[in-house]
């Protein structure tokens, strides 16, 4: 329905002539400030094809152009992670080399310390100790001071760096609770004497002849590792079992379990993924959340 | 003959539409069709290897289950993400990626350096349910994956098909594909063939726990601990220039 | 003009034979897949693949034997069944998105199983929004729009219900692959290979419906609503051919591979991902803005020549923007580059459509007041405009950084979503619904202004909810202590967003009821009844077309 152009009667201007479905349109130009804030952001875009690398183009292979401020993302990380390196360079180099004693007796590094062992414990750690550190079941607590491998500077160290169990680590701390009814070198009744014995400990033991009987057995196998009086033996990762911490659990089904089915817990080995100095920072991190143990014995 | 003008196409149906399938196409034309061509748009690095059947089936699950909905495999080049995650990624890391991986949304954390950071027992609890690890976390619970069987018979038309687009799969990984598969899950097998043909850096175990079952749990964290994992950065030259851009 | 095509035995036409046949052919061949499929999610897609077959054919063979004599008038039937798609995939789509916003905040709802977990639902969600509710609302406004500006009837008599008919299935197939895990994990793209292939027919046959209406028009210019829609649909076809080439591991596996990779296949699917939300979500919904925001004004478009040069730069801008959502990642910087200047340049070319739908209210903005209606309609622009200027801010390298990958772009996307394609969508079934359901008027003004302000508020509480969280999120993931160590652990980032995703799942629910208030006022006005007391509109003539 094309006919001569027409006056819109409310504002005053043409419309094209053209009517689809009684809808028509004003012949208005285009607003000026639109137009003007189109061309800015057309400059815009122009410069930055200028500064930074932007149109593939072909110069007898296809490449692109660089732009004049030969500009890259990667670059300006790479730089800015190394201004930070060369800033803390001080600092991480006596990390690095001092011995961790001498380190958390230098103000300065032990804050540093702190600070950093805290932010990395909360990415790499807390997953599986909590982000409190207050441990799950088959994750060690890491705030009391009942330690598995080991509670001073060097053994937490050595533990962060080569990890437990992680096989891929030759250093690794290794040493195994075996399944001694899946193993076959106990029956059941003998299992359930020694547990009868182990948790005579805490007390808990019904039967004094099962206790007995246990106890002859714990004294054959499980104080080898765990000790003649049970306290457990940092040099084989084997836990106190008189404490009230237990890595698994202390009631009565549960220690069956882990008798006769063994346990091998994993924690995963730091050293290459982290640096050294952030693992010697986790070190003394943890080792101040409460267990830390001194260096003498 | 009036002269060319809007009028002109707005008057033909098939002019306005041949137009403007000119006009939409010449933008992907010239972004996409580049990337194919010039050479430094994959960094040369050593290391990257296809995926082991049984991480591809694993990756085949990541897929299904939709984690990209929530992870990122992507460690941008930004300084916090280096800090938090590890080196930034690299295009090489994901060139057998069919289809990519990347995620548009970090609901949880980016997984791209998964790779060795945790134990397969944490996986194992954490796929279950979450909370009982992270009692923080939002991130549904998989507790079907540990029960339900691989469908390891597609593997070999998995393995081929990726071929086909490219993977550098040769007849013999297609021909054993599925051996390969049940071999990385047993430690004291014969492996001299999947070695062989992967590598000796895969890591090979029983990885849900449960030996008398493949199952979809298996595959799965399979490939979460080889994420990230073949690249080694202390060799890689991040500031040659045709690495850096 | 059927009358003259050649009939075969049962008086259907020639063309409805080889349909007849093809999908009989079709269904076999499903049937077949079927008996071999590889997996329960293919052989429960083969059957119902084949049961739609036969279906359909069930349907065309009934159809013949109904017809008397040519169609006249507009073909209104099938949007009156596009509207009430449309009404019903956006509340379930949104109600999906309800779920899933509530799954972010009680992790527990998502009961541990494997179909109706966060990590399939969220693709549920979107595909169910955008490709559901939003496909449905554009094919039935399009068939609306072309007829009424081309003066002539929608072209075909199958075809069009092929169309729609073939799109839903395509939904349902999609919507049940994702809860049974089939997906090719792209983005807006999950449906897998068989699914895609059914899809491009039904596109292709979209295109060419409305093609050949265009060209049967009666009047001499093709309305600048049309550009849009035509836009839209030739681009989502080469779209979604370009990012969908996969190739099946077997005919009778739901699996696929796709043939590109890494890099490449990133900035594919965000060419495909940034030009769904530009053809899918704007190109197509501003054809529905220069419809009837003009109709229900009453007053002409404000600028032919905006019209002219805003479509132009429109469609060609936003196809280079897509490397905008790969900033700083493993894509080549100079992609990035072009990436992010391209969106800059496209910020006016948006605003030129914002413009004309805005302007054309100049001398009659007292409709916003007294029509809820128009006042819905106007709405959607200005959030239009407002997403259009949030884009091109997150699509700057040093934005981006921060917004990225977080709860910001969630907020965006929301505010483009509900705030835009949500109520233009709104404005337009209030429109159609009184004519497609052969009544003089809607049920009730006063319960779409109850919807206008639910649905408002509801948005309000989602964007603001995902702005701060997003900010914060952002923030938090690159706080620094003064000892230059990263101030907080993921996980509590995690925990921060846990009150804003109470919120967001607040408004969420909000948007959700006022999409049930319409669907009621819809409901009752389909069965011809106007609310107590609601004043009687004058009789309106129906335009009719030229023939
Ligand atoms: C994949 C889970 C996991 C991660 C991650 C993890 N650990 Fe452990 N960690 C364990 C397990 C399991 C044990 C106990 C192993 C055992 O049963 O002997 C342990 C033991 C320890 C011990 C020894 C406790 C003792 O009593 O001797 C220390 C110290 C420790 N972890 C610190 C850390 C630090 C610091 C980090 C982060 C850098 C960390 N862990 C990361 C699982 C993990
Ligand atoms: C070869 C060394 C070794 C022997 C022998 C051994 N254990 Fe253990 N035991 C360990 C280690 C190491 C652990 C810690 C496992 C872990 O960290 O996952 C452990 C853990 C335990 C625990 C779990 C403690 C907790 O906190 O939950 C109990 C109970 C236990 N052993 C009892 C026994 C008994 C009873 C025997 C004898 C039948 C025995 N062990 C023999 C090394 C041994
Ligand atoms: C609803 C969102 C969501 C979905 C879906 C999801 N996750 Fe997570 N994921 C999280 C959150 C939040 C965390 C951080 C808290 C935690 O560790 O659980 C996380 C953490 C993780 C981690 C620990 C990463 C680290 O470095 O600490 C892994 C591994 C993981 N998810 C794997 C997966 C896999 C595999 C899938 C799919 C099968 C998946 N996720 C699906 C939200 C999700
Ligand atoms: C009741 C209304 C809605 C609610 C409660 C809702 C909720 C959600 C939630 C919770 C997410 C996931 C966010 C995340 O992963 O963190 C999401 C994503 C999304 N929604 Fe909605 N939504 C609603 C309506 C809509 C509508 C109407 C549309 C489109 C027309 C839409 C489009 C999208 C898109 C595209 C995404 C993905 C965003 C991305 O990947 O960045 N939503 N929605
Ligand atoms: C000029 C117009 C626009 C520009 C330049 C733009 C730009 C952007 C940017 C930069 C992102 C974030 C990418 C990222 O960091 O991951 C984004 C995401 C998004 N935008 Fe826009 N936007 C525009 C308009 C719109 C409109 C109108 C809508 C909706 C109707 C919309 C829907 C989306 C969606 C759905 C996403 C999420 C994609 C994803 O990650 O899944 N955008 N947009
Ligand atoms: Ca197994
Ligand atoms: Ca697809
Ligand atoms: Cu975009």
């Amino acid at each position: 329905m094309s006919k001569a152009p027409d006056k819109d009667e409310l504002t005053g201007i043409d419309t094209t002539g053209h009517d689809w479905d009684g809808i028509t349109e004003l012949d208005n130009p285009l607003p000026r400030w639109w137009l003007y804030m189109f061309y800015a952001s057309i400059v815009i875009a122009i410069l930055g094809w200028i500064w930074y690398p932007s149109w593939p183009i072909w110069v007898g292979e296809w490449t692109y152009s660089k732009g004049i401020a030969g500009f890259s993302k990667r670059a300006e990380v790479t730089a800015e992670l190394q201004r930070v390196a060369e800033g803390r360079e001080v600092y991480y180099q006596q990390i690095r080399e001092q011995p961790l004693e001498a380190v958390i007796n230098d103000p300065q590094l032990l804050r540093i310390s702190m600070a950093g062992g805290a932010a990395a414990f909360g990415d790499n750690c807390a997953a599986c100790h909590g982000s409190g550190a207050q441990g799950f079941v088959g994750f060690p607590n890491l705030n009391d001071d009942a330690w598995l491998w080991g509670g001073t500077l060097s053994d937490i160290y050595q533990t962060l760096q080569h990890g437990i169990r992680w096989e891929a680590d030759y250093e690794t701390r290794l040493s195994v609770m075996q399944g001694y009814l899946a193993d076959q070198i106990l029956t059941r009744n003998e299992v359930s004497d020694v547990v009868d014995y182990v948790l005579s400990f805490h007390d808990q033991a019904e039967d004094e002849a099962a206790v007995a009987r246990g106890q002859v057995t714990f004294e054959q196998i499980c104080s080898a590792c765990h000790g003649a009086d049970a306290k457990g033996m940092k040099e084989l990762g084997a836990p106190n079992l008189t404490d009230a911490i237990w890595l698994y659990g202390g009631d009565r089904a549960t220690i069956y379990e882990t008798v006769a089915n063994g346990r091998a817990g994993v924690m995963p080995a730091w050293a290459g993924r982290l640096d050294d100095a952030t693992i010697k920072q986790l070190a003394i991190y943890v080792h101040s959340l409460g267990g830390g143990q001194d260096e003498a014995n | 003959m009036a002269k060319f003008t809007h009028k002109t196409i707005e008057k033909n149906s098939i002019l306005l539409l041949v137009l403007t399938l000119v006009v939409v196409s010449i933008g992907g034309l010239v972004e996409i069709v580049p990337l194919f061509w010039i050479k430094s748009t994959i960094e040369k690095v050593e290391g990257i290897r296809p995926y082991t059947p049984l991480e591809l089936a694993g990756r085949n699950i990541y897929i299904r289950e939709g984690c990209y909905n929530c992870h990122s495999q992507m460690i941008r080049s930004l300084r916090s993400e280096v800090d938090r995650y590890g080196h930034y990624s690299l295009a090489a890391e994901s060139m057998y990626d069919h289809p990519f991986q990347w995620g548009s949304k970090r609901t949880g954390p980016d997984l791209a350096r998964l790779g060795n950071k945790y134990s397969d027992e944490w996986h194992q609890l954490h796929m279950a349910d979450p909370r009982s690890v992270v009692p923080e976390s939002v991130m549904p619970g998989y507790p079907f994956l540990a029960r339900t069987p691989l469908d390891v018979e597609i593997i070999e038309a998995v393995l081929e098909t990726h071929a086909l687009v490219g993977v550098p799969y040769d007849a013999q990984m297609i021909a054993h594909a599925k051996a390969d598969l049940v071999a990385q899950l047993q430690p004291f097998g014969d492996l001299d063939g999947l070695y062989e043909r992967y590598g000796e850096g895969i890591a090979v175990r029983d990885f849900d726990g449960n030996p008398r079952l493949i199952s979809e749990l298996d595959a799965l964290i399979a490939y979460m601990q080889m994420l990230g994992t073949l690249v080694d950065f202390n060799v890689y030259k991040a500031q040659e220039a045709d690495n850096e851009r | 003009m059927s009358a003259t095509k050649p009939a075969l035995p049962g008086g259907l036409p020639l063309l409805a034979w080889g349909v007849i046949i093809a999908l009989g052919a079709g269904a076999l061949l499903w049937i077949f897949i079927a008996m071999y499929a590889l997996d329960t999610p293919m052989r429960v897609h083969a059957l119902l693949f084949a049961a739609a077959f036969i279906a359909g054919i069930a349907l065309i063979g009934d159809r013949a034997g109904r017809s008397a004599g040519p169609p006249v008038g507009y073909n209104d039937v099938i949007v009156k069944y596009g509207v009430v798609a449309s009404i019903f995939w956006g509340v379930v789509g949104f109600l999906v998105g309800v779920v899933i916003a509530f799954q972010l905040a009680f992790p527990a709802l998502n009961f541990d199983t494997s179909f109706l977990n966060f990590g399939r639902m969220r693709p549920l969600h979107t595909s169910a929004v955008i490709f559901a509710f939003g496909g449905n609302v554009l094919i039935a406004t399009s068939f609306w729009v072309v007829q009424r500006t081309s003066r002539a009837r929608l072209a075909g008599d199958i075809a069009p219900w092929f169309v729609f008919w073939g799109y839903q299935l395509f939904i349902v197939i999609a919507a049940t692959g994702y809860l049974m895990g089939v997906t090719q994990s792209k983005e807006y793209a999950e449906p897998e290979w068989y699914a895609d292939i059914w899809l491009t027919i039904v596109w292709v046959t979209y295109l060419l419906v409305f093609l050949a209406t265009l060209a049967k028009r009666q009047e001499p210019h093709i309305y600048v609503a049309n550009w849009f829609y035509l836009a839209f649909i030739v681009t989502i076809a080469m779209l979604h051919l370009g990012n969908n080439i996969s190739i099946p591991i077997s005919l009778f596996s739901s699996k696929s591979v796709q043939l590109f990779s890494g890099t490449q296949d990133a900035l594919i699917q965000w060419w495909y991902g940034h030009n769904a939300v530009g053809f899918f979500l704007t190109a197509g919904f501003l054809g529905i803005m220069y419809y009837f925001i003009p109709k229900r004004a009453e007053r002409p478009v404000f600028s032919y020549r905006l019209s002219i040069i805003h479509f132009w730069a429109l469609i060609f801008l936003y196809i280079w923007a897509g490397p905008h959502h790969l900033h700083y990642t493993a894509l080549p910087l100079w992609a990035q580059t072009l990436g992010a200047t391209f969106s800059i340049m496209l910020w006016m070319p948006s605003w030129g459509g914002m413009l004309n739908g805005l302007l054309t209210l100049k001398g009659a903005w007292d409709k916003l007041r007294t029509d809820p209606v128009i006042r819905m309609l106007v709405v959607s622009v200005a959030f239009y405009g407002m997403s259009t200027f949030e884009g091109p801010v997150m699509s700057m390298h040093w934005v981006n950084g921060l917004s990225h990958y977080t709860d910001w772009t969630i907020g965006h996307v929301h505010s483009g979503a509900l705030g835009w394609v949500g109520f233009v969508s709104f404005g337009a079934i209030y429109c159609m619904a009184p004519a497609v359901f052969g009544v003089r008027q809607l049920y009730s003004l006063v319960l779409v202004e109850w919807h206008f302000w639910v649905a408002t508020f509801g948005i309000l509480l989602y964007i603001t909810a995902m702005w701060v969280s997003g900010i914060m999120q952002g923030l938090m993931w690159r706080a620094y202590d003064d000892l230059g160590f990263l101030q907080f652990s993921f996980v509590q980032t995690v925990e921060a967003m846990h009150p804003y995703y109470i919120i967001r799942g607040m408004g969420g629910v909000l948007f959700l009821i006022g999409a049930l208030i319409m669907a009621y006022n819809v409901y009752m006005t389909a069965k011809g009844r106007v609310r107590g007391n609601e004043a009687i509109e004058p009789e309106r003539a129906l335009a009719q077309p030229a023939e």
